[in-house]
């Protein structure tokens, strides 16, 4: 078993509550445990940060000095939303690069009792650690129900890839962690290439024609990709895409009803666990049907995978055709 | 990372002077004086069609001196912190940082364009302050009554069906140090108050 700590975000405990059990039930497959940290709070998502530099970073830096004190050995520090994962990452990153953020920072922490050396805590985001640290083996391994045939829209987001102050992606637009996951699950990833597209983030709020623009492009690929449900990693992408969905078909007067998932629940229903324990049914565009309709399915797609008839294969590229960007076939999962 | 110095606070120009003054609130070293003009960020950006300018025309402005067009301007409030512009951007300028500080400093100076996007973020962190956590039912109905009552009737079934499924809480998670957490912050005030 390998420890980490973790810090969970606002989201995980409300609207992305799925997340979180669908998290809990996935750690003893993959042999790791998360150890919250005590009494953390809020990140500010992208909220606190528009409004005053010094409380901002402070505010996120308690969750640091926080963890640093907890840790025992060289643990890291993982997040789940990508908003927390980003905050955290990029507090720690500017304080060790900015002495003079660093001073105001720990000063203020001071007035708490706390301190924290920028360095001290490797902030991580989960996919990565699994992706990194468990590995797509040890998830083949733990598959015990395919999800052979599922066609899934992997969708990233924005903040995991993006601006990436630790250098762990080396392709921030069309990166294919989440495919290479999925697919190790037995899914079916469509190519989506929208998948480091943006969700709105907080537009939904502040300005709905914007967001809901952003929202109907992402839905409206997904369907035309013939995905039936859409993979996230990101609590913030969850609820728009999902809560907002309504909103979004009446003002453009569509009818798209494409379920929204984490990455978490379907690894849950891969390993064998049941649906509802990983938090199937809390989404709005309910993804329980397509779901037991494709684990009803796998089996024989399963087989028929398996049988004699060779897989066709790709075809070739026309030589005259402009060139368009492939994966190496390093990249390919087999 | 090495960081060129090609302007100081102390230059006469008005445009320098902004320009200083933008670099300095700015989170990351912003490099936003290393702009070309090239045009990568407002072509990367998702919402720019929603922006009164785009980043590389609001970049030319700060360097212009054009000090009350810039903080009247909606592109700050319509930036999603999506961080394409800055992956892709040649120089390596913090955008979404840089359209950070302007959204701090429009709202030092109440020039923002709209008061929905300060008030949300003020209620947000208000909320976050207070109990230490955020508060996503008390900050959403306060913000739909106050901003957007005809957006009501969609909304109500929505929360409602947030309830159902337990996806949100009516009252408020609260962390157990929370004399710690505004003592910090209240430090943290006074020091950028200071800067």
């Amino acid at each position: 078993m390998t420890n980490y700590l973790y810090y969970p975000g606002c989201s995980m405990e409300g609207s992305g509550r799925s997340y979180r059990e669908s998290l809990e039930g996935i750690c003893e497959p993959l042999g790791i445990t998360f150890e919250e940290i005590d009494d953390w709070n809020c990140c500010g998502a992208t909220e606190y940060v528009s409004l005053s530099t010094t409380p901002a970073y402070a505010m996120i830096a308690r969750n640091l000095a926080i963890a640093a004190a907890e840790k025992k050995g060289t643990e890291p520090l993982v997040a789940a939303c990508s908003a927390c994962y980003l905050n955290l990452a990029k507090a720690d990153h500017y304080m060790a690069q900015q002495p003079a953020l660093n001073a105001r920072v720990n000063d203020a922490l001071g007035a708490g009792g706390l301190h924290y050396d920028p360095g001290t805590v490797k902030v991580r985001h989960l996919l990565e650690v699994i992706l990194n640290d468990v590995g797509l083996d040890k998830v083949k391994a733990a598959v015990k129900k395919p999800l052979t045939g599922l066609k899934v829209a992997p969708y990233l987001g924005c903040m995991v890839p993006r601006p990436d102050v630790d250098g762990a992606y080396t392709n921030h637009e069309q990166p294919n962690d989440l495919d290479r996951l999925l697919r190790a699950l037995g899914a079916e990833v469509v190519d989506y290439p929208l998948k480091t597209e943006c969700c709105g983030g907080h537009m939904t709020q502040i300005a709905p024609r914007v967001g809901l623009e952003l929202i109907r492009r992402l839905v409206a690929e997904a369907e035309r990709r013939e995905a039936v449900m859409m993979v996230t990693v990101c609590p913030m992408c969850q609820i728009n895409i999902d809560a907002y969905q309504g909103e979004m078909n009446a003002m453009f007067h569509t009818h798209y009803k494409m379920p929204i998932v984490f990455f978490t629940q379907l690894m849950g229903v891969a390993f064998g666990i049941e649906p509802k324990k990983v938090g199937v049914g809390r989404e709005y565009t309910n993804a329980s049907k397509t779901l037991a309709k494709a684990l009803k399915a796998a089996p024989e797609l399963a087989l028929a995978a398996a049988g004699a008839a060779p897989v066709a294969r790709r075809p070739r590229p026309d030589k005259r055709a402009l060139p368009m960007p492939r994966m190496a076939d390093s990249e390919v999962e087999k | 990372m090495v960081v060129a110095q090609v302007s100081s606070p102390e230059v006469a120009d008005p445009g320098a002077r902004f320009l200083a003054e933008v670099r300095a609130k700015t989170a990351g070293v912003s490099r936003l004086e290393m702009c070309i003009q090239c045009g990568s960020c407002g072509g990367s950006c998702p919402s720019a069609d929603a922006m009164d300018h785009t980043p590389r025309r609001l970049f030319a402005l700060i360097r212009a001196g054009k000090r009350d067009e810039v903080l009247r301007s909606n592109t700050p409030w319509m930036c999603l912190s999506c961080y394409h512009c800055v992956v892709r951007c040649p120089q390596d300028i913090l955008i979404t940082d840089v359209m950070y500080a302007l959204k701090v400093m429009a709202e030092e100076e109440h020039t923002y364009p709209n008061n929905v996007g300060p008030d949300f973020t003020g209620v947000f962190i208000g909320q976050a302050r207070h109990f230490g956590r955020s508060w996503e039912m008390g900050l959403t109905a306060r913000h739909y009554l106050r901003h957007f009552i005809p957006r009501l009737p969609r909304m109500t079934p929505m929360a409602l069906g947030l309830f159902r499924h337990g996806r949100i809480g009516i009252l408020p998670h609260q962390i157990h140090q929370k004399k710690q957490l505004q003592a910090i912050l209240r430090r943290a005030d006074e020091l950028e108050r200071a800067r």
